[in-house]
C-alpha cells in the first residue's frame, strides 16, 4: 500500500558538520565568522523554503526485478541485482524537499551570492538525504513492528543513478511509485525535478547479504568509495 | 598599500563592497582597466586559489572572495569590453547529461573566471550535442564536464567521442572532473585532461592553453 509522508522543515534540519563536510571543510576545522554566518543564513532559508515529504510503497520481488531491470541497461553485474533476491523485504521511494528551495539557491546563484547560494545547496542536499533516512527509518519500524526479525536484520537503500543501476531504471520506479503525487517528475533525462529528491529502493533482510566486495567493474572508477561508509555505518553496532 | 593591492587584499577578504569602492575610485583616477584585472581582481583571485589549493581556506571562503571578484568585475567589464581586451580563452563546463550535481562545476567556473577566463556554463544534465554545438558556436577552446555519478561518467566519454566524429580533436580540448572521476578514468575515455580539483581544474586548463 502507497503511504505518503510529510515532516516539518525542522525534522530535516541539516546537521551543520555533515553540511559543512559536504562543503569540503574536514570535521574540526575551524571556520571564521563570514562562514558561520552563512551556515546560519542557509538554514534560516531552508527552514523558510523546504516542504519535505515522500512516497513509500511495498514491492514484491518480481515485480522489482522488473523495476529494477528498467530500460536494460544496468551493468552486468551490479549489488543491487545481487542483494534484493535474497532480501525479505523490499520497498519503494521517493522524497522530496519541494520546489522553493531549489528556486532559491537558483535566485542567489543569480546575484552572484555564490557562497550563500552553494551552502543553501548544501544543506538543501543533505536535508534531502535527510528525508530519505526518515522514511527509511519509518519503514524499518513498520518492519519491527509486525513480524520481521531484527537480529541479525539490516535496511539500506540504494538508488538509479549509483553502483551501475542506470540512472534510466528512474522510469519504471515512477511507473510504479507515482511519485508525482508529490510533486515529484522525471525530466526525458530521468533526473528528477525537483532536483533535491532522493529516490530507490530501501532493502530489509539479512545483515550479511548488504555487504558486497568493491570489485564490479564500474568500482575501477569510482574514487568516492562513499558505500564503503554506508557499509560501515550499518556494521557498526 | 596601493589600490590595487587594496582590491587584491578586498578579493581575498571576501569584502565586496570594499572592491566596489576601491575599483571605481582606480577607474576614475585613469588606471587601464587591464592592470586592475591583473593586478587587483586577478591577482586576488590567484592568492585565494593557491590558499585553497594547500587547504589553508575552503570553500565559501573562495565564494566569498569570488563575490567580491565580481563587484568589481562589473564595474570593469564594460570597459574591457569597450578596450577590446581578450580573456585568456573561451570554456564551455557543464555537469554532463543525467546529472544534476553541480556544486564543483559550479566552483570551476567561478575560478576559471577569476583566472581570466570566458566561461560558458550550460548548467547540469547536459547532452553532449549540446556541449559540443555550444564550443563551436562560442569558438571556445575547451569543454569542461563534471559528474558526481558513476552511471553518468560515461557520457564523458560520449563527448569525446563526438569531437572525434566532428574532427575537432586537437582544436577543441576536454577536461573532465568530479568526485568519482580519476585521472585512469580521463586517460581511459581520451580526455585531454583531469582536474582532481577546482583549483587544479585551472592549472590543467591553463596547461592545456598554453597559457602562464
Amino acid at each position: 500500500m502507497t503511504q505518503i509522508v510529510e515532516f516539518s522543515a525542522s525534522h530535516v534540519a541539516p546537521d551543520r558538520n555533515a553540511v559543512f563536510e559536504s562543503q569540503g571543510i574536514p570535521p574540526g576545522a575551524s571556520v571564521n565568522q563570514q562562514v558561520d554566518r552563512l551556515y546560519s543564513q542557509a538554514s534560516a532559508l531552508l527552514a523558510d523554503t523546504a516542504a519535505p515529504a515522500g512516497v513509500l510503497c511495498e514491492i514484491s520481488k518480481s515485480d522489482f526485478a522488473v523495476v529494477y531491470h528498467g530500460e536494460g541497461r544496468n551493468e552486468a553485474d551490479t549489488p543491487v541485482g545481487d542483494i534484493f533476491d535474497r532480501a525479505d523485504r523490499l520497498a519503494l521511494f521517493t522524497v522530496t524537499l519541494g520546489a522553493a528551495t531549489g528556486e532559491e539557491i537558483g535566485r542567489r546563484f543569480e546575484a552572484n551570492d555564490f557562497a550563500l547560494a552553494c551552502m543553501l545547496d548544501s544543506a538543501a542536499s543533505v536535508a534531502a538525504d535527510r528525508i530519505a533516512d526518515l522514511v527509511e527509518q519509518r519503514y524499518r519500524d513498520s518492519l519491527i513492528h509486525g513480524d520481521w526479525q531484527t537480529a541479525s536484520g539490516g535496511v539500506l537503500r540504494y538508488s538509479p543513478g549509483y553502483c551501475g543501476w542506470h540512472i534510466s531504471g528512474q522510469k519504471k520506479l515512477f511507473d510504479f511509485l507515482r511519485p508525482e503525487q508529490i510533486g515529484v517528475t522525471l525530466r526525458d533525462s530521468f533526473l528528477m525535478e525537483p532536483l533535491k529528491s532522493v529516490s530507490g529502493v530501501i532493502v530489509a533482510g539479512p545483515r550479511e547479504i548488504h555487504n558486497f566486495p568493491i570489485t564490479y567493474g564500474f568500482c575501477r572508477h569510482c574514487e568516492t568509495r562513499s558505500c564503503r561508509q554506508r557499509l560501515r555505518a550499518l556494521f557498526a553496532d | 598599500m596601493d589600490l590595487l593591492a587594496e582590491i587584491a587584499s578586498g578579493v581575498i577578504d571576501g569584502n565586496d563592497q570594499k572592491v566596489a569602492q576601491v575599483t571605481q575610485q582606480v577607474i576614475e583616477q585613469g588606471k587601464s582597466p587591464k592592470s586592475i584585472l591583473d593586478r587587483g581582481l586577478i591577482a586576488g583571485m590567484n592568492v585565494v586559489g593557491e590558499r585553497f589549493r594547500v587547504h589553508d581556506i575552503f570553500l565559501p571562503d573562495v565564494l566569498l572572495a569570488a563575490r567580491a571578484m565580481y563587484a568589481g568585475m562589473d564595474l570593469l567589464k564594460p570597459l574591457l569590453i569597450k578596450e577590446g581586451i581578450p580573456s585568456l580563452g573561451k570554456v564551455v563546463i557543464g555537469s554532463v547529461r543525467g546529472d544534476l550535481h553541480d556544486i564543483g562545476k559550479n566552483l570551476v567556473g567561478i575560478m576559471l573566471k577569476g583566472a581570466g577566463f570566458e566561461v560558458i556554463d550550460l548548467g547540469n544534465d547536459v547532452p553532449p550535442e549540446k556541449m559540443v554545438q555550444a564550443a563551436q558556436e562560442q569558438d571556445a577552446a575547451v569543454i569542461g564536464m563534471s559528474a558526481l555519478l558513476t552511471t553518468t561518467m560515461p557520457v564523458m566519454g560520449e563527448v569525446v567521442d563526438l569531437i572525434k566524429r566532428e574532427g575537432l580533436t586537437g582544436q577543441l580540448k576536454t577536461i573532465v572532473g568530479g568526485a568519482p572521476v580519476s585521472a585512469d578514468f580521463a586517460r581511459d575515455i581520451g580526455a585531454d585532461a583531469h582536474g582532481f580539483d577546482a583549483a587544479n581544474a585551472v592549472v590543467q586548463v591553463k596547461n592545456l592553453l598554453n597559457v602562464r
